[in-house]
């Protein structure tokens, strides 16, 4: 796997959009080359050069490439979006849609991300060190195919409407989620493994949230089935079943009908 | 300086106004004008090589007013990387399903189309439609304001007073700046608001106590009675439900016996449109099939009446339409978002996405039947080419149709690689027909044909001197063999695109914005002193607004009307 490294030079001064910050886009370049892929700040458009330093050269492919990006990023937004193979790796704080669309690789954030990382997922893994912030593995504005398959790890704590209109996937908080959690979610699953607050489940069809920390107000819409046994993400306890959202349409599937799970450690 | 004299050299011509096919001629533009004959001063366009047609008309697309941006506002992910910068020539332009008002301009010129209709305006909100219409660069526009639950037209048609209903036509005409009668789930739209709907031509409408059928005879002794240039335009009752071909049959029966009266030579007095959304057969989604024969043996006998198919491209696109209770059926069906509203005295409307899936067997029989309607048509000029856009996919999608239309191996090649071929070679008739369209029936079904059934004959949709210069010439030889790809990607991206005199596209991309005119009907009858008390009495009573606020006047319309006159006094 050959090593691309990014480092910022030039801040933009308002925020620059730089989804050709990903292995497919890099695939096959030398740095001469990566210096002139495009980048829009505001409504103009520039080249990375222009605010990055580019070092090392891009594998054939997407999955022979990983890119480094050094320096702060918290004003540029796309970071390896739509990447479908290869790995990236932030150093510190990146701005908005951070993996947006990520259909495979790897994708490290070190340090904290803002809102939007990894919407409409399809694939791959993208682990936040630090914080996220709201609408993480969301579905895009207006959209009802959220994220749809691949990986999210939080290691620390991810803002409101997570998983909103989720189908497929996983995303894992591994610190405190604020309001909102997997509203609309036809699949996948969320585990939230410190406290969640409120509006958990909102119109949720199919598909898990797993609460290891406290639920400050839980949704009417949710009834208890029972106590179950779980392992979830490695740690093995004992879990309160809950059905929902009742006031939301639910498949049948072999004469049953299928609700959304909610599932609060005790 | 702007040359006012143009010639269009030897290139292969197709003009069905004048019947040529594919001669090898020049046409001569003066003045915005097609001429015999041009001064030695004159551009020369050289189109040796390349197709040479009118620019083509569009009968019936949802492409203004306030279903189509709440249809842009509700649906941000339809604009979703479709955005391109502004250039030289164009603005920002994005959307795909729903394209901005700039978008919507440029892709029909890009392919060759410069005068469409809007298909359905709620009189309520025409100045929102003529807002946007006036945004839309380049085309000319027309918009049919919808009359069929409409409280007026119910209560003068009950009692049969044509001569009211037609002085009310001629008021909301002039009113909403409108071009032509339209249609829409004949009192089903209205019976809706009681919870109920007309799926059959003789269910009552509520309260009001007449039929789909009375309302659509009507309607059309009404069209007939004020002359006007098109004819009644329909969507019939229980669109989009197995079964319901029966019910078209029993519309498109109502014309029997009605003779079209205008000077317009106009010689058909109604339009069936999307025609493929109402020639279904079964009675469930699992023994849907296609009765696109039954349905087009009967438009092939009936001389005077026109269809447009409506086909089904295969996209994700958004449905919308007046007929409320349809698209609340439809949100019912595929859990999507719904937008409804429901338009006072007038009509309604509902959204909501679909997505048209290669995968999906009813998918792919509706595909077929709209494909069926173009081939099985015996006289090309009264079957049009449409997908209802956006409802059965964007109307820049044409140029694919055209493919499917004029190749059999293209339609067999997407045949094969549907996910339930065989079941759905099974139910249609698509798998059998080997008919390829020509350019000739192409220029027929997009330009002569819709242009005579609106009355527009002599304006567009030709070559003929006299007629307005809007020319279209395609990089496509009909001389040389060619791969059914290369048919769409030549109607795709037009070589040039003249509107009115003035080149509107080079090489595909737009060069300038044109002369875009609006089109309504001014019709004129005789003082009706019942039928003003009445309009007064209901905006007192019922309206929300007041008279002095509805109508389209001042900036709401267009700086360059075109007005087309009737006289309907006796």
């Amino acid at each position: 796997m050959e090593t691309v490294t990014v480092t910022i030079k030039t801040q933009p001064e308002l925020f620059l959009e730089a989804d050709n910050i990903s292995p497919d886009a890099f695939a096959g370049k030398k740095a001469a080359e990566i210096v002139a892929l495009h980048a829009y700040e505001g409504r103009e458009q520039y080249t990375l050069g222009k605010y990055f330093d580019i070092s090392g050269e891009a594998g054939a492919t997407a999955a022979d490439t990983r890119i480094i990006v050094k320096g702060d990023v918290s004003r540029v937004k796309y970071i390896g979006m739509k990447m479908s193979a290869g790995e990236v790796i932030i150093e510190k704080d990146a701005d908005m849609y951070v993996g947006a669309w990520m259909q495979g690789g790897k994708l490290t954030a070190k340090g904290n991300v803002d809102a939007f990382a990894g919407i409409g997922m399809k694939g791959g893994e993208l682990i936040i060190e630090g914080n996220a912030g709201n609408y993480l593995g969301a579905a895009y504005r207006g959209d009802w195919r959220g994220m749809q398959g691949g990986l999210i790890r939080v290691k620390g704590n991810a803002g409101s409407d997570i998983g909103y209109f989720m189908n497929g996937g996983t995303i894992i908080v591994e610190g405190n989620a604020d309001v909102h959690i997997a509203t609309h979610a036809e699949g996948g699953k969320v585990i939230i493994k410190g406290d969640a607050k409120s509006k958990i489940g909102g119109q949720m069809v199919e598909g898990e949230i797993i609460v290891f920390g406290g639920i400050d107000v839980m949704m009417p819409g949710f009834k208890y089935v029972k106590d179950e046994e779980l392992e979830v993400d490695g740690t093995k306890a004992k879990f309160a079943l809950f059905h929902g959202d009742l006031g939301e349409r639910h498949p049948k599937r072999k004469g049953q009908v299928v609700y959304g799970k909610l599932y609060q450690k005790i | 300086m702007t040359a006012t004299e143009y010639l269009i050299r030897n290139g292969y011509v197709f003009d069905p106004v004048q019947g040529i096919k594919g001669d090898k001629a020049d046409v001569a533009v003066k003045d915005g004008k097609i001429v015999k004959s041009v001064s030695s001063g004159a551009k020369v366009i050289d189109a040796s090589g390349k197709t040479v047609m009118a620019g083509a008309v569009e009968i019936h697309a949802h492409i203004a007013g306030p279903k189509v941006n709440e249809g842009r506002n509700y649906r941000p992910e339809d604009k979703l990387f479709t955005y391109t910068p502004k250039k030289k020539g164009s603005r920002m332009a994005g959307g795909f399903s729903i394209p901005t008002t700039f978008k919507t301009g440029y892709e029909y010129a890009r392919m060759g189309y410069t005068t469409c209709m809007e298909a359905a305006m709620p009189p309520l909100f025409a100045r929102h439609v003529h807002e946007e219409m006036k945004d839309t660069p380049i085309i000319d526009e027309g918009a049919y304001p919808v009359f069929g639950n409409n409280w007026f037209v119910m209560e003068y048609l009950k009692n049969d007073e044509i001569d009211n209903a037609a002085a009310y036509t001629a008021w909301l005409l002039n009113s909403t700046k409108g071009y032509a009668i339209k249609v829409v789930n004949p009192g089903g739209t209205e019976a809706w608001g009681w919870g109920l709907n007309c799926l059959t031509v003789n269910d009552p409408v509520p309260y009001f106590d007449i039929t789909p059928a009375e309302i659509m005879t009507g309607l059309m002794k009404t069209n007939e009675y004020l002359g006007l240039p098109h004819s009644m335009h329909v969507h019939q009752n229980s669109l989009g439900n197995p079964g319901n071909y029966t019910v078209t049959l029993d519309s498109l029966k109502l014309a029997e016996g009605i003779k079209a009266t205008n000077k317009f030579g106009r010689e058909t007095v109604l339009h069936s449109t999307h025609l493929q959304f109402h020639s279904y057969g079964g009675d469930n989604w699992g023994n849907f099939e296609s009765k696109s024969k039954e349905v087009m043996d009967y438009v092939n006998r009936q001389k005077n009446i026109t269809v447009d198919t409506g086909c089904v491209t295969l996209d994700e696109t958004t449905t919308m339409t007046a007929d409320g209770p349809f698209e609340h059926h439809l949100t019912e069906l595929n859990h999507l978002k719904w937008a409804n509203v429901d338009v006072e005295l007038e009509t309604a409307a509902g959204i909501v996405p679909y997505v048209y899936s290669p995968d999906v067997k009813v998918c792919e029989i509706q595909w077929a039947i709209g494909l069926e309607i173009a081939l099985m048509a015996k006289d090309p000029m009264r079957c049009f080419i449409t997908t209802d856009h956006p409802n059965a996919g964007p109307f820049t999608r044409y140029p694919r149709i055209f493919k499917w239309l004029m190749s059999a191996d293209a339609r067999k090649e997407r045949i094969e690689s549907f996910k339930h071929s065989a079941k759905m070679v099974d139910a249609t008739h698509i798998a059998g027909m080997d008919k390829e369209l020509s350019l000739y029936e192409l220029a027929q079904m997009t330009r002569a044909g819709p242009a005579k059934s609106l009355g527009l004959a002599s304006i567009y949709g030709g070559l003929a001197p006299g007629m307005d210069a809007d020319v279209a010439v395609y990089n496509f030889n009909p001389d040389t063999p060619h791969k059914p790809d290369e048919i769409e990607k030549a109607f795709s991206s037009a070589a040039f695109v003249m509107k009115t005199g003035t080149p509107v596209v080079m090489d595909g991309e737009i060069v300038s914005n044109g002369n875009k005119r609006t089109i309504w009907v001014d019709a004129k009858v005789n003082e009706n002193p019942q039928v003003m008390r009445d309009i007064k009495d209901k905006f007192l009573r019922y309206y929300s607004v007041t008279l002095g606020n509805y109508d389209v006047t001042k900036h709401f319309l267009s700086g360059n009307p075109r007005v087309i006159e009737v006289d309907a006094t006796r």
